[in-house]
């Protein structure tokens, strides 16, 4: 699909962040104004920045992907990235505040006064990092294909190039009013196309058989295969094939397949009637790709599932940009004040995607075989309602989801260049952050381009994964354990979180392919997080030397509410 | 395969990293081997043990320390045996014969008193015990022991008595610098304290006056101006911590410039732009205040005092900048002569105008690092800028108390 609109609606989404970004500051110049400017941020307004940096490309297109795919089962994902909020809010965030750290490996330092722990943290927080912008450019690359049909890597090296110009230009100096513009602006973008395309349906009979298996085509529809795939059909069907079917080459002729497994070359056009069924793609097969993660779970549902909200549930809390958006509040109570409002605000949000990805099911069909099941909410204002508006609204939904690789990819990058300025990067008088944005973006940016296509949500799913089984043992038991010492967490964080990414690295390689093993390295979370709190907990108590002097006063200070901190000084 | 690729990658990275942090960590000299003499080869070989046992002791005489430093020197000794104690306790035994490790603050308590080296027989119950003779070398600092280094051996030997001597007088001195450390860290910390910025008595002596002229004319004003004054007051008095918030010290600054429009009217004019995200910063206490109030001087002495029509401009911004917020203060007065700023903040000359500039520069390189310090930018005529860089957390940085309420 091409629209004229998505790329001014782009471009305005850049401007408009580059100009609250450069002049949203608070001005005042009389003196009655002056004590309003240099008011701390409301929880209200932070909680509007933190969504705005949490809701990612996974979010924005990657759950109405998933529903559409794999129906009802997938509303776990956005259930777990909310809920990560709330383990948040009970377990870390005010004594994460009053620890006054900005980073992780800051926190690190905080609590267990060692430069060892501080450079391991940060090694995982630029790892955790880059895992989680790779999927960020490949969502702008499959956003920008699917409106102008451009390269997969332009639209990355677009959002990598214009964030990195952004930030190291100085552009950011005020990231917390450009943050909570982006959550309003991406609920606009998906609020308003929903009710419009709910008033379609509506018009259409609403039609209620969505997840109803097996889907079939509203209308007559001509798909063309992207990757090379094999299709499982329960009863033979009758369809157009202009390409390579079962290494046959058909040109624009109507053969009748039978039921059972098919190859399909890449490049192929299939059109396929009204009223066909939408055939089952057989995952395992997609070429070099790594078959999405979702797709697989299939074998062993249950265990998937709580790997899931294991990893969600308890990998927020990691995350490199949502931890430094914590530092704005000015003190505890502010900050659990804030999380309960993200909690509502992302809560509000995830109410939409799957609208999206249900009513995919029923008007998009057949992108579950073109294997592009991420466009579905970009496609949907087009298919549904045709016309100008239909480009318009479409042209809405591509500025929010840009939108969206731009906060959070921008909030990463400078949270991944800050940690290699002052850590990695040898500092030579004033330090290079600069040259800190660039590597930060580089990498993930020369990845994205040599993988292509891991399906967003999974890439996003095993950072969570990561960070939950190196950061969470971290934090959780720093603020609440006052026996932990500095071997302990080294070792913790190297063995849950090492073992976690080695998991990842396995499943991104395509090994092994199916079985139990496939499913515990395709969802390490369940046993690399005990695994992480176990080892941390033994080494721990293994080395009770080691104890830093001055826990209790660290972990008074954590907890304890500030105003008191003020009494006892004075 | 791009997937394969991509895993590869994933798992070779960290192993890159962990290669080069391995390789940092170990990486030596280059080998001795074929450099010189044996004796000059044992020679660096000693001279590198010592250097490795060296820096745990810098510490002082620590559990820790000790822990660190005894398999070094006890290499250093060529003994079965080596035990650090302070005054009281055994702090760490390294090598064998641990069981004497209860016997040995007894046999201590002679040298210790003295300050002089024994050799002592030590009496065991298991026959076959290779350690039969502790020889005792006291570690003193400033001419009182802090401790003993005992080393033990099969048999007495008067070399080791004379090595363990030498080792540790070494370590004595090692101590002993460890003293000056901390006397050096005590004595930053008295400078933080003296420095801490003191409201200047001109600002008390004006701003009184200036209240006192409104009294009969305008008492609400007077009243209002007496309130912002006891504010001020009481933010540059106060005791407790000797950080603060930017947002608190921003209030300070509001109070102050409160009293200052009262006395010039018109004539000052200031503009802020804020980021709110860095408000939470912690910062020394009173650093911004004096950087205002040298902005304040300088740019009303460039308007001359003869012209009061002549307006002064102030320009107050905080940004984010990643793990650092900017403050920049800037002002179109007189300016300085950039010479004449490099010898006040060198602290060759300290004319009235300039102690509030290098104290602030001062206490900021303390704090932070000499990276940190003040950077101004100036030239006569042309204004002043000057830029202070906070980094968002620094170990032992934290304010004191709560933010005043939004």
């Amino acid at each position: 699909m091409n629209s004229s609109y998505a790329v001014p609606a782009v471009a305005l989404v850049a401007l408009a962040t580059v100009l609250v970004g450069a002049f949203g500051l608070r001005i005042s110049r009389t003196t009655s104004d002056f004590y309003v400017a240099s008011r701390t941020v409301g929880p209200r307004l932070n909680a509007a920045a933190i969504s705005g940096e949490y809701l990612s490309a996974a979010s924005f297109l990657g759950i109405a992907g998933l529903v559409l795919v794999q129906g009802p089962d997938m509303l776990w994902y956005p259930v777990g990235y909310t809920a990560g909020y709330l383990v948040l809010l009970l377990f870390v965030a005010a004594p994460l505040r009053r620890s006054g750290a900005y980073t992780l490996p800051d926190f690190a330092e905080a609590r267990l006064s060692s430069q060892a722990v501080r450079r391991l943290a940060g090694a995982f927080v630029v790892g955790t990092g880059w895992l989680y912008l790779l999927p960020q450019l490949q969502g702008a690359g499959l956003t920008l294909t699917v409106f102008t049909g451009a390269p997969d890597w332009l639209g990355g090296l677009v959002v990598a190039v214009v964030v990195v110009a952004i930030v190291a230009a100085g552009g950011m100096r005020s990231i917390t009013f450009v943050q909570a513009f982006q959550y309003w602006l991406k609920l606009t973008a998906l609020l308003v196309p929903a009710l419009f395309l709910i008033l379609a349906w509506q018009g259409d009979g609403a039609p209620r058989h969505a997840f109803d298996e097996p889907a079939a085509f509203r209308e007559q529809r001509v798909v063309r295969v992207d990757d090379t795939i094999t299709i499982r059909l329960r009863d033979p069907l009758t369809v157009t094939v202009d390409g390579t079917v079962d290494g046959r080459v058909h040109e624009d002729r109507r053969i009748r397949l039978d039921a059972g497994p098919h190859h399909i070359k890449n490049g192929t056009r299939l059109t396929f009637a009204r009223g066909d069924e939408v055939p089952a793609r057989d995952h395992g097969t997609g070429g070099g790709l790594s078959p999405s993660l979702a797709e697989s779970r299939g074998e062993r549902p249950l265990y998937a599932t709580y790997g899931l909200i294991l990893a969600t549930f308890l990998g927020t809390m990691g995350l490199p940009h949502v931890v430094v958006r914590f530092y704005t509040s000015p003190h505890g109570v502010a900050a659990r004040r804030t999380t309960v409002a993200v909690l509502g605000l992302i809560g509000a949000f995830y109410l939409l995607p799957p609208v999206y990805g249900a009513l995919g099911r029923l008007y998009a069909p057949e992108l579950t075989l073109s294997g592009d099941a991420d466009a579905a909410a970009l496609l949907l204002p087009g298919r549904m309602i045709g016309g100008v508006g239909g480009e318009l609204l479409g042209a809405l939904v591509a500025g929010g989801a840009f939108a969206a690789f731009l906060s959070t990819a921008s909030g990463l990058t400078m949270a991944v260049a800050g940690v290699l300025t002052q850590d990695v990067l040898p500092s030579r008088g004033v330090r290079h952050f600069r040259l800190g944005t660039v590597f930060a973006m580089l990498v993930p940016l020369a990845a994205s381009v040599l993988v292509g296509g891991l399906p967003v949500a999974d890439a996003v799913g095993l950072a969570f994964a990561v960070s939950a089984s190196s950061f969470c043992p971290l934090l959780v038991l720093g603020i609440w354990w006052h026996r932990l010492t500095p071997p302990g967490a080294a070792a913790g964080m190297l063995v849950g979180g090492g073992s976690a990414l080695l998991a990842v690295a396995a499943t991104m390689a395509g090994f092994p392919k199916a079985g139990a093993l496939h499913a515990l390295l395709a969802w390490p979370a369940l046993w690399s997080v005990p695994l992480g709190f176990l080892t941390m907990i033994l080494v721990s108590l293994a080395t009770p030397g080691r104890v830093p002097p001055g826990t209790a006063a660290v972990l008074a200070r954590f907890h304890l509410p500030e105003e008191l901190r003020a009494e006892v000084k004075a | 395969m791009s997937g394969f690729v991509a895993g590869l990658c994933v798992a070779i990275l960290p192993l890159l990293a962990a290669g080069f942090w391995l390789g940092r960590r170990t990486a030596r000299p280059q080998s001795l081997g074929d450099l010189g003499t044996p004796v000059e080869h044992a020679t660096f070989e000693t001279l590198h043990t010592a250097t490795l046992a060296a820096p745990p002791l810098r510490a002082g005489l620590t559990e820790e320390a000790a822990r660190k430093s005894a398999r070094r020197l006890r290499s250093l000794l060529g003994t079965d045996a080596l035990c650090l104690t302070d005054r009281t306790d055994v702090l760490v035994w390294d090598g064998i014969g641990q069981h004497h490790r209860t016997q040995i603050m007894e046999l201590l308590a002679g040298p210790l008193e003295s300050g002089r080296g024994e050799a002592l027989p030590l009496s065991c119950d298991s026959p076959d015990c290779p350690v039969r003779w502790a020889v005792v070398a006291p570690l003193t600092v400033d001419d009182r022991v802090h401790g003993a280094l005992v080393a033990c051996a099969p048999r007495e030997s008067a070399v080791l008595v004379r090595a363990a001597g030498e080792v540790a007088r070494w370590v004595s001195v090692q101590l002993e610098l460890a003293d000056l450390d901390q006397s050096r860290t005590r004595l930053i910390e008295a400078e933080i304290k003296a420095l801490r910025a003191q409201i200047s008595p001109h600002f008390i002596f004006n701003s009184l006056a200036v209240i006192a002229s409104f009294v009969r004319t305008d008492p609400e004003r007077a009243r209002e101006l007496l309130l912002e004054f006891a504010d001020f007051t009481r933010y540059s008095f106060r005791r407790h911590g000797d950080f603060t918030t930017l947002a608190d010290e921003l209030h300070a600054i509001d109070h102050y410039l409160a009293l200052v429009r009262a006395r010039f009217g018109d004539r000052l004019d200031v503009t802020l732009q804020i980021a709110p995200e860095v408000l939470p910063v912690a910062l020394p206490f009173l650093c911004l205040q004096p950087l205002v109030e040298n902005a304040v001087k300088h740019g009303l002495e460039g308007k001359g005092a003869s012209s009061a029509a002549a307006k002064c401009h102030i320009g107050i911004t905080a940004q984010d900048a990643g793990a650092e917020a900017l403050v920049v203060i800037e002002d179109d007065g007189a300016g300085m002569d950039p010479d004449a700023l490099r010898r006040i903040l060198a602290g060759e000359v300290s004319p009235s105008g300039g102690i509030g500039l290098s104290n602030v520069d001062d206490r900021l390189r303390q704090v932070y690092g000499d990276e940190y310090g003040l950077v101004i930018e100036t030239a006569p005529g042309a204004g002043m800028k000057i830029t202070a860089r906070l980094p968002k957390y620094q170990p032992g940085v934290h304010s004191a108390g709560r933010l005043t309420a939004p």
